[in-house]
Parts: structure tokens; C-alpha cells; sequence
């Protein structure tokens, strides 16, 4: 297993230079250094000087992949590819476009985005799970009919509607919790209780339909049969045999998304005020800050390798008949 | 084995587990009961809802947000209306702009008066006051600041008992418990000098700071290009050595991370700026430039100690992120104690403020405002303002409304909701707004907002009689009434000209009427028929909207970076516009990069552009259309390309001259220029809507002024009172959705008992 978790990283490191690379050109296709530092310089009294000024300082006057005015080596290290991309596989992010440590904002920010994302994901898993056995358990029923039909409901509504919606009912109308807003301590309860109930909310109708699925499918197969044949329990045939075996697709699909809990939600921290990763990439894309939407996309293609490995690993945990080779 | 169960079982044990439910039933119960109790136990005194925590529900503090977070902090890098709302605070340019008075007016700040400019010719001879501008050869300003001012508390300034700087010559393992400025345990102040404004001047020509004002300060101050052109050499010379010896590795960006460079600004001459003595300066400018005074009013010209430069300069500060672009160090009524613009920025009373009385007198009507009421009151008033971070209009504006912000702007979508526009325009506060005791307070804004056309387009470009017909017939159909009232639900006038109301040269009724659009009708103006556009059309060459010589039909370019949903109806009514004429518009969407590729090398046709005031002069306007300030070639702010030799000269004429009826002459001259030249379709000055909760007082928007959170006064015991009267928590909902979801899953709880027993 240790062989195939090292291949598993080894075969990444080619992967997140391919993402660089593609990051790289998608980059400098739509925005030329000139545009960045036009942007940057603002919107009034920008001259031609002021913007060669700005691209040295931020070693944006470089040649982008081949630096043909340099000898040897330098070739490759003088230029912004290498300026700006070599440092990301040791973790040095470097600086944004504002001169701010990317790494030390990404360590500021990413601890909002787990207060929202944690409680999310395990009140959502829980929900989800709990009203999918209950709903696999009356099957047929006029309640799994009806629950169906308000999976869809809330499927087809968009997420912006719930954040609009749960702002306006439980901080306006019913005066229960702030807003928006965030704070550190024991304060952060009163501002992320909404957020997490609507991620919940939202996330109920997919998650319960997809759990379903997932537990039908167990409990029309030959060991449920038997079980039941032994005379156990309906709620024992399901928690104790049907749960136990749904967790291999369950995990598929939920492991891989742990480590992406780091990186937030972009619209639910715009919204909420929440000093999160997700906002902190939305601004960077609208300042075209390079340095930080090349750090978040590394970050983020690092986390989702994370997060298949761990998958891999936890299929062996949860079913022992499968062994890596 | 399971019917053996059942028939097993007694009576009394099935009444033991209906009671074990009951018993259920009730633990349910208290929890709720507790909850309740909790409920209203916080709603006694606190607010559910209340973002803030609970100690400060009485507190002396003014609550803000801001929706962008400020880029720079260091007032040579500033130039932004969000940065100025924190700096203007903090940072004291020796002049400052009256609160109350209209037209605005300049009173002395740290500066003991306002100082006349001494003019001199080439010979050296002293000129007498306002000489004519070719005659001037050196503009000298001397600058005399009051005494005894002193900077906030610093670690920057602090000594140890022998005089030496305590935190000048920081290691990394000095820096091993701080992690902001607050953990320095030491801080101290010194007096504002002189050295302090000079030194400030040398900042903006460092070109490691990137000051956005360098060209406009080094086309004026004596010396200023050629000392930044020393400190560029010195810089790239610096560099030069550190990339030799990293050798391959080497990374600029990452190498003054670590080790920056602080250049030595004293060490060379900068002849057009000179200490006097210990409190007097003297700025020698090039030319005649009154505008100058001006721009003394800006944070650019706020003084820096050199001790800042030098503890912010510290390697391992930057590691840590304190930089001096973070955490300003001013003498102003505030000093920066948070600073976490992805949250709150928290500015507090400045100990050591030198102290300001509230104004006595203002602008006719002032008083009848009760803007006057603190006449002569030491300033500043709030002794702690916080901004909160409020990316989204509908949760800010949801958040005044509770009481949480004290003033709020009205977001488009919100408009209905706030006022009402009578059947003569007039805009009043909504029942529900009055309701709340909320204040109205409108403002013309400064600014312009304009459709250009390239003038160096072969089409709607060009100064021949026929370009200048098309121009003018599409600017009568253009109706920026409707534009203003659809779009932008009334906040605007429409422009007659590029300067607002509020700068000199701004002309009302029908004297500042502009002729090629509007015409002077029973006390108002009317704008020209659609029958005297197609006139115009036809006779530029394009009779039915088509050209004359081929008969094709006229098609124009509007280039946009305006997409969405929102763009589409603006883009649609532009259509319809050009359509009154029969001009086909082609609208063009592009990004932002594009779009400002395309307006470098001329290559868009029709576009929207704006501009705000720097400053309250004609010149700040009517340069956005001076010939060699064009954008194509000179990458200046001339966004038309309009180059009008009897337009030019009138500028530079105008430009240097003092207010007065002959300044007045040559404006009203150079509007009907350019009126009738119509390079811009004359869009609009916008007006700005603040609404005030009634706790907020002095509240009025100087559009001008930087400093004014000095002036705010707040009655923390009012908000409070309608904080706690306006945000009851309303439980009963929850209760019933509770109830709701219990009563509708009982039947599938039942049933699962009951199944649950049958397989028993």
C-alpha cells in the first residue's frame, strides 16, 4: 500500500506542472502584464512609465518562458514562469499583486472557510444520511413520494435564492442571527449557524436522492435478504447491514471532498461577510492578482489529488477485499 | 419469536414505556422551555441579531462598512475614495476643505494660513500677485505649520532611556513574539517639523512607490524628475549588485521581500523643496500653477517621519506584514487600531491630536439643518469607528435598516423601498423610512459621466462641419432625462457641459443652457426635437440614417465593458436612442483589458467613460479635453482624442488664472467650443443619496473633504433604545415549523413502530 500511495504522489507532481502551465497561459492569454499593471496602477493618471515601473518591481518585465538576453540557466530562471511558478512546490506562494504574503493570507483566511465548510459537510452527511435510510425504509410510501418530490424542489432552486432567502427570514423577519458578519472566539456561533443551515438545506436534496439511490441498491441485494430471513429488524437490517455496505460509494464521493473544504464557498462568504479562501479567490480574479489565483488553483488541484488518494485509501479500510497492487 | 414477544407483553409494561415517552415528550419540552429563556433572556437587553458584542451596545461608536478593501494605505500610493475614507483620518496635509461651506474652500489644517504663491521671472525679479503665466518663471509656496503638533503613539518613535531608537535595527528573533503593531511594548511621538512635508514630497518621487500623482507633481516641482531619475538609477543599481551575486537564482520579487531596499532620500538634492526652519517649508514650482494649492489638500502631501520609513523599511517586519502601506502613522483625530480589511478596519481617537473646534459657520441653511449645533466643540466628537467588511447591498442595506450601520447610501434595488419621487421629481423618504426617524440628505457629486466619441475615428470622429452635425444630431437623441430616471431612478441631472454644479464656471438656467441640444423654452430647457436631429443627420451627409454617396445604412460601434443581465436593458435603450434617428447601433462587449487596449490606440469608436474631481477647479474638468493630453499617443486622460487648437490655447490661457469674471469669459467660451464640437454626448453629474438614522448628527456630505468623520457625532443611547425596539426576536415561526415537522413525521414514526413490532 505504501508503494501505491507514493506512485499516487509521484504521478501528481506532473499533473500540478500541467495545471501551472495551463494556468500559466490561460493567464497571460487574457491579461498582458501591461493590462495587470494598469489595473493595479488604477484608473486615473496612469502613464507609460508608471506601468514599466510597476512590471519591474514585480518582476513582470521579464521575457515569459525563455529569457534569450541571459546566459546558461538563467535563461530559464529569468523569467516570470520560473519567477513565479517554481516556488509553488515548496509552498512559497510569494506575494500578491498588493505585496501582501500570499501563504500567511491563505493560513489568515482558511480557518472562516472551515468554520463554515466543517459543519457543513458533517451536519449535511448526518441530515442526509439519517433522512435517506429513514426514506429507503418507508419506500414506496406516500412520505418517500412526497419527500422525492421536495428533493427536487430544493434541487432546482438556486443557492443564491437560500442565501437571499435565509438572510431575509432568520436575520430580518425573525431578528434571530446576524446577517452577515464574522468574528474569532466563541462570537463565530451567532454568524456561522445561518450559513451552515442553508449549506445544509441546499445540500439536502441532492444528498438525500443520492443516498437513496445508494441504499436501494443495498437493499435489494442477496445479504439483506438473508438478513431479514434471520428474522432482525427492519432499522437493524438497514443501519447495521445496508449502512455499512453503502459506505464504499458514500465514501467515494465524500472523501474526495474533504480536503476542498479548505479552499470555501465563493458565493456564501460574499455574501455572509465571511473572510474566507472563496472570497479571497473571487477578489483575486477580479483584481486579476495573478500570484494569488495561481496559488489557489495549485492549492486546489493539490487538495482534490489529496482527496482521491484518501478516497483509495479509505476503500481498502472500508473493504478489506480491495488491495492495492 | 417476535409474535411470541408481543403476546408476552402486559399491560403495565407497555403503560411503563408510554410513560418512558411521555417522559421523552418532556425532556423535548425543556429543551424547548430553555430555549425560550434563552431567547428572551437576550432579547431583554441584546439583540439577537446584533453583530456587534455586547459591550459595545452603549459605546461612543460610529459603525460603518466598506464594500472594497483599500489597496494602499501609504498616502504616496493612495489615490482611491475607499483609501481616502481611512487615511483622510489619519494623515494632515497642511490644508484641509471647510465642512460647511459652498463653493468649497480652503482653510489652513497643520498649516498656520493659506500661503499666496510669490511668483518670479527669469531674471529672478519678484512679479506682482497673479502675473501673467508667461511671465512666470518660478511659483514659490512657504508652507508655515503650527507648532506643537504631535504624531500618534508609534513604536517608530520609541527610545530607550539613552535617546536611541528601540526598534530601528529589528532581528528576527526580536520579532519572535509580534505579530502585530500592537505587541510592540514600547511606542513614543515626536513634534510634526517641516522635514516631515519634505520628506513625504521625496517619497512620491521614489520609484519603488509607484505614486500615482508623480507626473502631474514632476511637470511642477523644481528638480522633482531629475531626483526620482537619481533614485530609479540608485535603485536599479542596487539591483544590478544583488542579482550578481545570487547569481541564477536570483528573484527580485523575493529577494526585497527578504532584504529590501530603503533608499536613502536625503542623500540627494531636491532643489524645489526646502526647509526654511524648523517649521517652514518652501515648494518652488516651474510654472504658474494655482492648482497646486489644491492638491496640498490631498494625503499625498501629508507629512512622513523618516523614522517611519526606516522601522516599516525592517525585513523582519515585512515578514510579519507590517508595513507602513498597512499601518499608517499620522498626526490626524485617528490612528488605525485594526486593520483587517478582509473583516473590520478599526480607527481610534488619536491621544495625542492636536485639537479642532467643530465650525461656526457654513453654507446659507446650515444652521436650519442643525448643522451648526456644535459649533466650537472640540473635535474630534466619536472616540472609536469601525467599518465592517459588506461586499453585498442586500445584507448592508438589511443592516442599517436594523439600526447596525448609522448611514448608508441606497443601493438600485433598494431605491423603492427608501423614497419616493413626487410628480415633480422630488424625492422624499418612504413612510417606512420616516417611520425609523431615517434622514435624507442629497448631494451633487463632483463628477461626470460621459459617452465619447473618438475623434480620431473616420466616421463620428473629425472637426468638419458634417462630423459636427452627426455628433450633435446623436446628442440630442440621446435622452439622458430618461437615461437618469430608468437607470438610475432620478439620481442625476443631466450634463450641459463637463463641469458639475459646485465648480466655477458652472453656469444654471438658460445661461448655462447648452444650444446644440436643448432649447430655451417657457423658464426651461427642452431638449431639440427628433425632427431637428434628423435635420442635422441629413445634413451630415446621412439623410433616413443612411449615407448619402452609398446608400448604405449608417452603422456605429458602441464598445462596452457593461455585460449581464443588467447591461442587456441599458444596452437595449442605447439601441432604441440611435434607432430615433434611424443609426444602427452595433454594441461591441469587451473586457476591461481590451477595452483599455482599444482606447489607447483609438481603435473604439462610441464609449462611456467618467471622471471624479480631484479637486474644485475648472481646469480638473476641462483638461479631460485639452488637445496634448490625448489618450492615443500620450496615454493621457483626453479619452475623445479631441484636439481643438482655440479649444487648447483658452485652456492654457485659463488653466493659471485666479476665479474672477475674465476666467469666467474664457470658460464660458471654451464650453460653447466644445459644445458645438460635441465630442461627448453630455451625459450626466450624478447626485448622491445618504440616508442618516436620527442618532447620526452633523451628518453632511462634503464631496470634497477627505477628514470629515471628525465632525460625526452619534447618541449611542438613542441606537441602542431603537436597536432593541426595532429587532425583537420573533420565535413563534420557529414553534410552529418545529410543531409542523413533528406532527408530520409522527405518522411515519408510527409506522415504523408499528412495523418494528409486526416483524417482532
Amino acid at each position: 500500500m505504501h508503494t501505491y500511495i507514493i506512485r499516487r504522489i509521484l504521478y501528481a507532481i506532473p499533473i500540478l506542472i500541467g495545471i501551472n502551465i495551463i494556468t500559466f497561459i490561460l493567464f497571460f492569454v487574457i491579461n498582458t502584464p501591461d493590462q495587470m499593471a494598469r489595473l493595479h496602477l488604477g484608473m486615473k493618471r496612469v502613464t507609460p512609465e508608471a506601468i514599466e515601473k510597476w512590471k519591474e518591481d514585480h518582476n513582470y518585465h521579464l521575457p515569459i518562458f525563455w529569457n534569450g538576453s541571459e546566459s546558461g540557466i538563467k535563461k530559464i530562471t529569468q523569467t516570470i514562469f520560473y519567477q513565479k511558478s517554481a516556488g509553488l512546490f515548496i509552498f512559497r506562494f510569494g506575494k500578491s499583486d498588493e505585496g501582501r504574503d500570499i501563504a500567511h493570507e491563505i493560513t489568515q483566511r482558511m480557518w472562516p472557510s472551515l468554520a463554515i465548510a466543517i459543519p457543513t459537510f458533517i451536519i449535511g452527511l448526518m441530515v442526509n444520511i439519517t433522512v435517506s435510510l429513514f426514506i429507503a425504509f418507508v419506500r414506496g410510501s406516500y412520505l418517500d413520494m412526497v419527500t422525492m418530490i421536495w428533493c427536487v424542489i430544493i434541487m432546482s432552486i438556486s443557492g443564491l435564492f437560500y442565501i437571499i432567502g435565509g438572510q431575509f427570514l432568520f436575520g430580518k423577519i425573525l431578528n434571530l442571527v446576524p446577517i452577515s458578519g464574522y468574528d474569532s472566539g466563541i462570537s463565530v456561533f451567532k454568524f456561522v449557524v445561518l450559513p451552515v443551515l442553508i449549506g445544509v438545506i441546499g445540500g439536502i436534496g441532492s444528498g438525500v436522492r443520492w443516498y437513496r439511490t445508494i441504499f436501494l441498491e443495498e437493499i435489494g441485494k442477496d445479504y439483506i435478504r438473508t438478513a431479514r430471513a434471520k428474522g432482525l429488524t427492519e432499522t437493524r437490517v438497514l443501519f447495521k447491514h445496508a449502512l455499512k455496505n453503502a459506505l464504499i460509494p458514500i465514501l467515494t464521493g465524500v472523501v474526495v471532498v474533504i480536503p476542498q473544504l479548505f479552499m470555501g464557498s465563493l458565493v456564501m462568504e460574499a455574501f455572509f461577510g465571511i473572510p474566507g479562501l472563496g472570497s479571497y479567490t473571487i477578489d483575486a480574479i477580479r483584481s486579476q492578482d495573478f500570484g494569488i489565483v495561481r496559488a489557489m488553483v495549485f492549492l486546489g488541484a493539490m487538495l482534490y489529488i489529496i482527496g482521491l488518494i484518501l478516497t483509495d485509501i479509505c476503500y481498502s479500510w472500508v473493504d478489506p477485499r480491495i488491495r492495492f497492487e | 419469536m417476535g409474535v411470541k414477544n408481543i403476546k408476552n407483553k402486559k399491560p403495565g409494561i407497555v403503560n411503563e414505556k408510554q410513560l418512558n415517552i411521555k417522559g421523552g415528550k418532556g425532556y423535548l419540552k425543556q429543551i424547548l422551555f430553555i430555549f425560550l429563556v434563552f431567547l428572551i433572556g437576550c432579547s431583554i437587553d441584546h439583540p439577537l441579531n446584533n453583530p456587534y458584542s455586547l459591550d459595545e451596545s452603549e459605546q461612543n461608536i460610529l459603525y460603518s462598512s466598506f464594500s472594497e478593501r483599500p489597496k494602499h494605505l501609504d498616502p504616496a500610493r493612495s489615490y482611491s475614495s475607499n483609501e481616502y475614507a481611512f487615511i483622510g483620518q489619519i494623515y494632515e496635509p497642511p490644508f484641509q476643505y471647510h465642512y460647511l461651506k459652498l463653493p468649497y474652500e480652503l482653510i489652513p489644517l497643520t498649516a498656520v494660513e493659506i500661503p499666496a504663491p510669490i511668483y518670479y521671472d527669469k531674471e529672478g525679479n519678484r512679479l506682482p500677485p497673479n502675473p501673467p503665466e508667461e511671465q512666470v518663471a518660478r511659483a514659490i509656496y512657504e508652507i508655515k505649520i503650527r507648532q506643537g503638533i504631535r504624531y500618534q503613539e508609534h513604536p517608530a518613535f520609541a527610545k530607550d532611556s539613552e535617546g536611541r531608537y528601540l526598534y530601528h535595527n529589528l532581528t528576527d528573533r526580536d520579532m519572535e513574539s509580534i505579530y502585530e503593531l500592537k505587541d510592540f511594548e514600547q511606542t513614543g511621538s515626536r513634534e510634526l517639523v517641516a522635514k516631515d512635508y519634505i520628506y513625504q514630497i521625496k517619497r512620491m518621487a521614489n520609484p519603488q512607490l509607484h505614486s500615482p500623482v508623480f507626473p502631474i507633481i514632476a511637470s511642477y516641482i523644481l528638480g522633482f524628475a531629475e531626483y526620482s531619475g537619481t533614485l530609479n538609477q540608485q535603485l536599479k543599481k542596487i539591483r544590478a549588485e544583488r542579482k550578481a551575486l545570487a547569481g541564477a537564482i536570483y528573484n527580485q520579487e523575493l529577494e526585497e521581500q527578504q532584504n529590501p531596499i530603503v533608499l536613502d532620500l536625503d542623500a540627494y538634492p531636491l532643489p524645489g523643496v526646502e526647509e526654511i526652519d524648523r517649521y517652514t517649508y518652501r515648494i518652488t514650482l516651474k510654472a504658474k500653477y494655482p492648482q497646486f494649492i489644491y492638491w496640498m489638500a490631498m494625503p499625498f502631501f501629508a507629512p512622513m517621519p523618516w523614522e517611519a520609513e526606516v522601522f516599516y523599511g525592517q525585513g523582519p517586519l515585512l515578514k510579519r506584514q507590517i508595513s507602513l502601506d498597512w499601518y499608517p502613522i499620522g498626526t490626524g483625530p485617528y490612528r488605525l487600531a485594526v486593520n483587517n480589511p478582509n473583516k473590520e478596519i478599526i480607527l481610534v481617537r488619536n491621544e495625542n491630536f492636536h485639537g479642532e473646534s467643530y465650525p461656526s459657520g457654513g453654507f446659507t441653511g446650515a444652521k436650519r439643518l442643525g448643522l451648526l449645533r456644535d459649533a466650537g466643540k472640540p473635535l474630534p466628537f466619536i472616540p472609536r469607528a469601525v467599518f465592517k467588511l459588506e461586499k453585498e447591498d442586500i445584507p448592508y442595506w438589511n443592516k442599517f435598516l436594523q439600526g447596525y450601520y448609522d448611514t448608508s447610501g441606497i443601493p438600485s434595488d433598494s431605491f423603492d423601498q427608501a423614497i419616493n419621487i413626487g410628480p415633480k421629481g422630488d424625492a422624499d423618504l418612504t413612510e417606512k423610512m420616516k417611520t425609523k426617524n431615517i434622514r435624507l440628505s442629497t448631494s451633487i457629486r463632483p463628477s461626470t459621466y460621459y459617452m465619447g466619441f473618438n475623434m480620431l475615428d473616420d466616421v463620428v470622429g473629425g472637426y468638419s462641419k458634417e462630423k459636427k452635425k452627426l455628433r450633435q444630431a446623436i446628442s440630442i437623441v440621446i435622452d439622458y432625462e430618461e437615461y437618469i430616471q430608468i437607470f438610475l431612478n432620478g439620481r442625476g441631472i443631466p450634463a450641459l457641459s463637463p463641469l458639475p454644479p459646485g465648480i466655477f464656471g458652472y453656469q444654471e438656467e438658460e445661461e448655462g443652457i447648452n444650444p446644440f441640444v436643448y432649447n430655451w423654452m417657457k423658464n426651461r430647457q427642452v431638449r431639440k426635437s427628433i425632427a431637428e436631429a434628423k435635420q442635422l443627420l441629413k445634413e451630415a451627409g446621412y439623410p433616413g440614417g443612411k449615407d448619402a454617396k452609398t446608400g448604405k445604412p449608417l452603422l456605429l460601434y458602441f464598445d462596452t465593458t457593461a455585460s449581464g443581465p443588467d447591461a442587456k436593458s441599458l444596452l437595449d435603450w442605447l439601441r432604441k436612442q440611435f434607432k430615433k434617428i434611424d443609426i444602427q447601433l452595433v454594441v461591441r462587449p469587451t473586457d476591461y483589458n481590451r477595452f483599455q487596449d482599444k482606447m489607447l490606440k483609438g481603435n473604439a469608436q462610441i464609449f462611456q467613460w467618467g471622471w471624479n474631481a480631484d479637486y474644485p477647479d475648472p481646469e480638473n474638468f476641462l483638461f479631460l479635453l485639452y488637445g496634448p493630453n490625448k489618450k492615443v499617443g500620450n496615454n493621457g486622460e483626453n479619452a475623445a482624442n479631441y484636439e481643438n487648437h482655440v479649444f487648447d490655447a483658452l485652456f492654457e490661457k485659463m488653466a493659471n488664472m485666479e476665479n474672477g469674471p475674465d476666467r469666467l469669459k474664457i470658460i464660458k467660451e471654451m464650453l460653447r467650443i466644445i459644445q458645438e464640437d460635441a465630442p461627448w454626448v453630455w451625459g450626466f453629474h450624478p447626485i448622491s443619496y445618504g440616508l442618516y438614522h436620527s442618532w447620526y448628527q452633523n451628518a453632511y456630505p462634503n464631496m470634497i473633504a477627505n477628514n470629515t468623520l471628525k465632525y460625526k457625532r452619534v447618541d449611542p443611547v438613542q441606537r441602542k433604545k431603537s436597536r432593541r425596539e426595532w429587532n425583537q426576536p420573533v420565535v413563534w415561526p420557529l414553534i410552529l415549523v418545529f410543531s409542523l415537522v413533528i406532527i408530520s413525521a409522527a405518522p411515519a414514526a408510527v409506522r415504523v413502530y408499528r412495523r418494528e413490532r409486526t416483524e417482532q
